[in-house]
């Protein structure tokens, strides 16, 4: 879903994020910020076998497209594409990715670091890990170790 | 009736995606606790979020049938 300043995409196929950056590319802009998340093996000495996502389909897609919105009320002269997949994923595919293009660099990189961290607050996503001697819901991502969760304590 | 959607570990506790619960109107805090309380997941319950009809609802929301109300677990996407 979307419109010209936004798309948003919650898909089981792997995705192409040479298309999410095509989807922002535009004469207005100077700059694309991208950000990739991908499926890491190793959570402190943890070894993860592979991924599983679940999501409220149709809630997450709306919540994407209001995370857009909100960029778009701090940056108009933003476009936006996320695109971020469900189901089994292996170590290293990509979870999800974020290109924000802009006029200049400086309001890029903080859209794009934005629109991550309110993905990991308010979209109906989550990841189970599966690791050699079982598995685990992710809530909070409380298995691994955030500096971000600890400068919000402050 | 209001038919709940139940994710990630709600979902597996419960053993079901979809239940149907038989009520008029009932506010976000009491369905909570009724399935608390039939399901035994008061500690997955104190720790969720609830949507209705896809949007996000504070615990005095009241529900009516026909709506879709979600448990939404804490989220881990990204």
């Amino acid at each position: 879903m979307g419109d010209d300043m936004f798309r948003v995409l919650i898909t089981e196929k792997p995705i192409k994020v040479d298309q999410c950056i095509h989807h922002v590319v535009r004469p207005e802009a100077g700059a694309v910020a991208t950000f990739i998340g991908i499926a890491r093996e190793f959570t402190n000495d943890k070894r993860t076998l592979f991924l599983q996502y679940d999501a409220y389909i149709p809630m997450a897609e709306k919540q994407l497209a209001r995370i857009s919105e909100e960029i778009l009320a701090e940056w108009p002269e933003a476009n936006v594409s996320i695109a971020h997949r469900i189901g089994r994923l292996e170590i290293s595919d990509v979870a999800v990715a974020i290109a924000v293009s802009t006029p200049h660099r400086d309001a890029a990189f903080k859209a794009c670091r934005y629109a991550i961290e309110r993905i990991k607050e308010i979209v109906p996503i989550w990841k189970k890990e599966h690791w050699e001697d079982g598995s685990k819901w992710l809530g909070n991502q409380q298995e691994t170790i955030s500096y971000e969760e600890v400068l919000e304590d402050d | 009736m209001i038919e709940v959607l139940l994710f990630a570990q709600l979902q597996e506790e419960v053993g079901s995606s979809r239940v149907t619960f038989q009520s008029d109107q009932i506010s976000v805090a009491e369905l909570k606790r009724k399935f608390a309380e039939r399901y035994n997941i008061e500690h997955l319950l104190e720790e969720a979020m609830v949507a209705i009809n896809e949007e996000y609802a504070e615990d005095l929301t009241i529900i009516s049938s026909g709506d879709t109300v979600a448990f939404i677990p804490p989220v881990s996407g990204g």
